[in-house]
């Protein structure tokens, strides 16, 4: 838990907490709200260098945490991405390097692409979902189709939001074969047949696109895991990516609290700062219970995804369905007690409640996390 | 031992690991508070008495009273001890009805302002089972106003004489003692007249009458005071300096949800507890609605796990960080404030999900129709120890820093403050 940091995990999330507050203040995020990016590729590499990239790899790949347990160190740094709204697709590449790396094969037949996204020299991202009805927990956008001679697949359909999927330089695209099992690819975003589409997003620097496969080629040395049975590796991803994203939105509800806390003791009304009004102040005690909350259950689910418990599915849900809708009705009342402000560019709440708005959206939205843990408890009850 | 004397964490770890497996009986299915809505099916006063066997037990067995000085009766060790108590007990019985309010906050609140001499007498009692305590703190006149306590105590030779009532102690009738704030000094200002007793509950002048709850419980009682008498070796803390112990037992009583160190109950959370399955009383009432393959229902019952977890998740991150002093004591509030609502929306949650039969139901769905009577109780889990209303105050007074709300009942006499609007005003 976050609350028993070792002096190594302190240091590592201070040097993020600094790098951030030096390279990206609030006005470079703002200065970032109209590049096609979101983010530059040497802010990105020099990122890599501080280990954002690199926590979730193995030491033979290249990679290494801090703490013997690389999910916690990277919540530490999502925590940080939170806290400054910062740039990168953080999510993406740590999804994608932790996939690479999972099996000593696959290691061996990405391992240039590994390297590059731990140092930073290449992005990468995860392809998913696809355009509704298929942006349900569980369903997946592309399809692989084995080809008549044997020798790889075909992929069709378009699979979206993909974070940073115009900027990507390679893709790891899970997708449905004829008999409905998984498959993943990694597969370079030049690939032929392969096209992207920036789509419209709520973020300052995130950026997200619709990747339509027509008839894309790929072969066996393209695969990560086994054809046609990767349900589990996407589950692992799957949780990963939402206790990033977790910990994202912590960290952005303690900076929005925090903002709105201070603004409460220095905005005055008829004589009075508004944190004397009774009826504000049980507000603020209510957001502060939400905040701890959410940090609470981010924590503890992290470490049973960490140590992959039996109970971590249901655990990663439940922080999602409770961090999800706790965290945009923290942002609206921060946005509330501000007042007209509030609801203005001007101010950097909103830089926060974006962050927090799309991340609630992805990734499972709260009520299909609600279902996944009815269904973990009753089929567990029946079992 | 390390060089300090005090045990290391892991080898008391082990040491009790070993005797609870034992001697200690295994897990049933009940509640922690008298008249809890998850009972076991025994009577209580069996309950009760299992409990202090439980005690008992422990205390026998060298393994009672984990943050409790040796020298009464406990084991001198520390808060992270007792955390590792409550993870091992995971899976066990346990003292459950002696935990609230005989533990905390009445030993607390003794073991912090009594005299050597009061807890040299009580504490290893209460640590044996031997004695159960209530406190006797709300006054039918007003539960959140604590210092507006109207029951007197006046002086007489070495005796003081209790007068009026109290109200709210769950299970009077199976304790033995109680601690009470009472008003010592009308003529000077609210805080400034109050003084803390311990009475015993069968002395001569104490009548007690059960209060029937909206749900058919009929576990708390009211207890009347007419001339009881009691030594002033009963007293805790200087005379009229009632508030401040009544602060730090009022606080004491916020640990409740989340961070006391004299709390032995199990923890959630544990490795033993990811082996077993996890119970969620919402599939209960569901599948006994025949409701378990209905989407609105899965909702509903993916929200109340998330509250019930998140709930305990909250507790063990307040308690880290008040132990290793990042927050201070007030952020118990946000454990209070936390836990009232989520059972207060569960109660929501199981009288939704019972649907009609929470209206009106045949006697073989009582496990359904409850859900019902469950509902009509439903703003005590924001009422009871101390209103959420309260909390929100304390936490944002005390923890944020915020204004404290204006008191229209400061630096005047406690018998001149309005207790009710003025006569002939209506």
């Amino acid at each position: 838990m976050d609350t028993e940091l070792s002096s190594d995990q302190t240091f590592f999330r201070q040097t993020t907490a600094k790098f951030l507050d030096d390279h990206l203040p609030t006005s470079a995020v703002r200065e970032l709200r109209h590049s096609p990016d979101g983010f530059d590729r040497s802010y990105w590499k020099r990122g890599a260098e501080l280990g954002w990239t690199s926590l979730l790899a193995s030491e033979q790949a290249g990679g290494g945490s801090i703490s013997g347990s690389g999910l916690i160190d990277l919540t530490l740094v999502a925590h940080e991405f939170g806290r400054h709204a910062a740039a990168g697709p953080l999510l993406a590449a740590n999804v994608v390097a932790a996939a690479l790396s999972r099996r000593e094969q696959d290691v061996g037949r990405h391992g240039a692409v590994l390297s590059g996204i731990l140092s930073g020299d290449v992005v990468a991202t995860w392809a998913w979902a696809g355009r509704r009805p298929d942006d349900k927990l569980g369903r997946v956008g592309v399809r692989a189709t084995p080809t008549a001679a044997g020798d790889g697949w075909t992929l069709t359909g378009t699979a979206l939001p993909v974070e940073a999927g115009a900027q990507a330089d390679q893709v790891l695209v899970t997708t449905a074969g004829p008999d409905g099992g998984l498959s993943q690819f990694l597969v370079p975003t030049s690939a032929s047949g392969l096209s992207r589409r920036p789509l419209k997003t709520l973020d300052m620097t995130r950026r997200y696109a619709a990747l339509d496969f027509a008839d894309v080629r790929v072969g066996p040395e393209s695969l990560v895991g086994a054809a046609g049975d990767a349900a589990d590796d996407v589950e692992r991803q799957l949780q990963l990516a939402v206790m990033i994203s977790c910990a994202e939105t912590v960290g952005a509800m303690e900076s929005a609290f925090e903002m709105t806390l201070a603004w409460a003791f220095d905005r005055y009304s008829f004589g009075r700062p508004l944190a004397s009004y009774q009826a504000l102040k049980h507000r603020f005690a209510y957001m502060k219970s939400w905040l701890e909350a959410s940090h609470g259950i981010a924590a503890q689910a992290a470490q049973a995804v960490q140590f992959e418990r039996e109970e971590a599915p249901r655990l990663v849900s439940v922080a999602k369905s409770y961090i999800g809708d706790h965290s945009v009705e923290l942002m609206q009342d921060c946005v509330q007690l501000h007042g007209g402000i509030g609801v203005t560019y001007e101010l950097d709440l909103h830089l926060f409640l974006r962050r927090a708005s799309q991340n609630r959206m992805l990734y499972g939205v709260p009520d299909e996390h609600r279902e996944r843990i009815a269904e973990i408890l009753i089929s567990g009850e029946a079992a | 031992m390390t060089s300090t004397g005090v045990e290391d964490v892991e080898s008391f770890r082990l040491r009790l690991r070993a005797w609870l497996a034992e001697n200690m009986p295994k897990a049933r299915h009940r509640g922690e508070l008298i008249g809890s809505s998850i009972d076991s099916g025994l009577p209580e006063e069996e309950e009760m008495m299992g409990d202090r066997a439980r005690q008992r037990l422990l205390y026998d067995g060298g393994f009672a009273g984990v943050c409790f000085p040796v020298e009464y009766g406990g084991m001198g060790l520390t808060p992270e001890h007792q955390r590792v108590f409550c993870e091992e007990l995971d899976g066990y019985d346990y003292p459950a009805l002696l935990q609230l309010p005989t533990f905390v906050p009445c030993a607390a609140v003794l073991l912090e302002f009594g005299t050597h001499e009061q807890k040299l007498e009580h504490l290893p009692r209460i640590l044996s089972g031997e004695e159960v305590w209530m406190q006797l703190l709300s006054e039918p006149s007003g539960g959140s106003d604590a210092a507006g306590a109207q029951t007197t105590a006046f002086r007489d030779g070495d005796e003081w004489v209790i007068n009026g009532s109290k109200i709210w102690t769950s299970g009077a009738w199976m304790a033995d003692w109680g601690l009470a704030l009472v008003r010592t000094n009308p003529d000077v200002g609210k805080h400034a007249g109050l003084t803390v007793f311990m009475v015993p509950l069968k002395a001569p002048g104490i009548e007690l009458h059960r209060i029937e709850m909206l749900n058919g419980v009929d576990d708390f009682c009211q207890e009347f005071f007419t001339d009881v008498r009691i030594p002033d070796s009963y007293r805790i803390g200087e005379i009229n300096a009632g508030w401040t112990v009544g602060t730090r037992w009022m606080y004491h009583e916020r640990t409740i949800g989340g961070g006391s160190p004299y709390l032995t109950r199990p923890a959630k959370g544990n490795a033993a507890e990811h082996k077993r399955r996890v119970v969620e009383p919402a599939v209960a009432v569901a599948r006994a609605a025949g409701r378990l393959s209905d989407p609105l229902a899965r909702q509903l019952i993916g929200e109340a796990h998330t509250l019930s977890t998140v709930g305990e998740a909250l507790g063990e991150r307040l308690g880290a960080l008040m132990r290793n002093g990042a927050m201070s004591e007030h952020g118990a509030g946000l454990g209070r404030l936390f836990n009232g609502n989520a059972r207060v929306r569960a109660t929501t949650i199981g009288y939704e999900l019972a649907g009609s039969a929470a209206a009106a139901w045949e006697d073989e769905d009582e496990e359904v129709g409850r859900n019902g009577t469950e509902f009509l109780v439903r703003q005590a889990a924001c009422i009871g120890g101390g209103t959420t209303e309260i909390s929100a105050n304390v936490v944002s007074e005390r923890l944020l820093g915020m204004p404290r709300e204006q008191t229209l009942d400061r630096n005047v006499a406690f018998r001149d403050i309005p207790k009710g609007p003025p006569a002939g005003s209506r």
